[in-house]
């Protein structure tokens, strides 16, 4: 594949556009391939996100420009390392609305996320919070209208196509399907995010 | 005065928080960069002081703050300009003072600008989080802002401080009537009228009271979109003007989120962002765009 168009986003930086998630996927691994073998510029940060792969801090980011709009990149992302597998107990104050927005009942909805292979899209919102794809998007689910002030830390909540874990209390407006024990985010930790982008994962119910 | 010390919080001020240089290379994990928002500032009070540039400084907002080290140490104030009394006696801004042992170091409010930067030699040095002391408002990672009786550690001195008669300042210091922004135009400029940017240049905005370190919020005529509907999440760097649904342009600074759905219609350049650190809430701000 190739990059669709190259935006520049201030002085230092490149927006690049690829026309989807899996391809943003693609390029985010393939860019930091490129970084460890030496062949992009010294670049500050690489950002993943729905449709789009962010080069910030960039000395020379025009000289750039032409090298990515002329490489072939890669349509996939590599599979990567073994998935990381949540143990989630569904019992999320959500899950019988999703289920309904589904057209199944709460046991189907469960089978459906546990049997859903997951992909980290990109990160955003808190450090450590994934934005998840696997869902196909005729699951899609609105967030809740009224965001609840507080959701706890391992909650496990879906928007959009997209499935999230929230690493810490924080305001949220997902639809909590159940909860996870995991740590996902650990400063302690290298790296201290559970969940980073390109990283493949799996739900499991556990009682 | 060498040997790591003590900088006890005798008054913590409206907000006051450790800085240094940021974190870097981890915004893909959802990490903000953070940092002192006039980073020129920082870097002059260290250098006063001795240290490298990317040791820690307090960074205060309008009010100052007093601190009380428990032994001597060289110090410097700079960015906002403001009183700095040692023990009750005046001493200079922009330059290295010697504080004594117990005396009381006091950062008074600002008589420009809002934040002041109060650099010790040797640095603060509480425990770095994911590579920087920094606090980050957005997202709680580094220290907590400053607390009435709290007690910061301070590195070794680096060495003989660098006296000095007078250092060139980079810093441009706060803006006084108007805060002028340049902006080279954004990646979703086409997400608004053909005529936003000229209207961006045109209006007349204030910097809102509602601004923080992870915006810089203005109050002004609203953006007209041309494309409605939502953007999907991308990348966000600092100096970058998000449109929200409302219309009034917010200046992306150093906390700002690493990822954000509102389209982004120009780019302040880096190097105008210390002047957007120091603008007072209803301070005029104009808009200049900028060739890309």
């Amino acid at each position: 594949m190739r990059v669709t168009r190259v935006l520049p986003m201030g002085r230092r930086a490149l927006l690049l556009e690829v026309g989807g998630t899996e391809r943003a996927q693609a390029l985010h691994a393939e860019l930091v391939r490129l970084r460890e073998t030496g062949e992009l510029p010294p670049v500050e940060e690489i950002v993943p996100a729905a449709a789009t792969v962010l080069l910030d801090g960039l000395e020379d980011p025009g000289s750039l420009t032409e090298w990515l709009r002329d490489r072939e990149f890669p349509d996939t992302a590599p599979a990567g390392a073994a998935a990381v597998v949540l143990p989630v107990r569904y019992d999320g104050p959500d899950l019988a609305g999703v289920a309904a927005l589904w057209g199944v009942d709460e046991e189907e909805a469960v089978a459906i996320h546990t049997r859903t292979e997951f992909r980290v899209a990109f990160c955003g919102f808190a450090p450590g919070f994934g934005y998840l794809t696997g869902l196909p998007e005729e699951l899609g689910v609105p967030r809740r209208t009224v965001p609840r002030t507080s959701v706890p830390p391992g909650s496990v909540g879906l928007a959009g196509a997209y499935t999230g874990v929230y690493p810490r209390t924080s305001p949220g407006g997902w639809q909590l399907i159940g909860r996870t024990d995991a740590v996902l985010w650990d400063v302690s930790r290298e790296p201290a995010a559970l969940l980073a982008p390109g990283a493949r994962v799996r739900f499991e119910a556990v009682p | 005065m060498s040997g790591a010390g003590v900088l006890e919080v005798l008054r913590p001020g409206a907000l006051t928080t450790v800085q240094d240089l940021g974190r870097v290379g981890r915004a893909h994990l959802g990490v903000p960069r953070s940092g002192a928002l006039d980073s020129p500032a920082h870097r002059l009070a260290n250098r006063l002081v001795g240290n490298s540039p990317g040791a820690a400084t307090l960074e205060t907002t309008l009010t100052g703050c007093a601190v009380r080290p428990d032994r001597a140490v060289v110090a410097a104030v700079t960015g906002a300009p403001c009183p700095v009394r040692i023990d009750g006696r005046p001493a200079p801004w922009g330059a290295a003072v010697r504080v004594p042992g117990g005396a009381v170091l006091e950062v008074g409010a600002a008589r420009a600008g809002v934040r002041s930067y109060l650099a010790v030699a040797g640095g603060v040095d509480v425990e770095p989080v994911l590579g920087s002391r920094s606090t980050d408002l957005l997202s709680g990672l580094g220290p907590a802002p400053l607390s009435e009786g709290a007690r910061l550690p301070v590195g070794p001195a680096p060495g003989p401080v660098p006296w000095a008669d007078a250092v060139a300042s980079a810093a441009p210091g706060p803006p006084s009537d108007e805060l002028v922004l340049p902006l080279v135009p954004g990646p979703r400029e086409d997400w608004f009228a053909p005529t936003a940017l000229r209207a961006l240049a045109r209006g007349v905005y204030r910097v809102s009271a509602e601004s923080n370190r992870v915006g810089l919020r203005t109050e002004g005529p609203a953006l007209e979109r041309s494309v409605r509907g939502e953007l999907p999440s991308e990348g966000m760097v600092a100096g970058a003007v998000q449109v929200p649904p409302g219309g009034e342009p917010i200046v992306f600074l150093a906390d700002h989120p690493t990822t954000g759905g509102y389209p982004v219609v120009g780019v302040v350049p880096r190097e105008a962002l210390a002047a957007a650190a120091q603008a007072v809430p209803g301070l005029k701000v104009r808009f200049v765009p900028l060739r890309r």
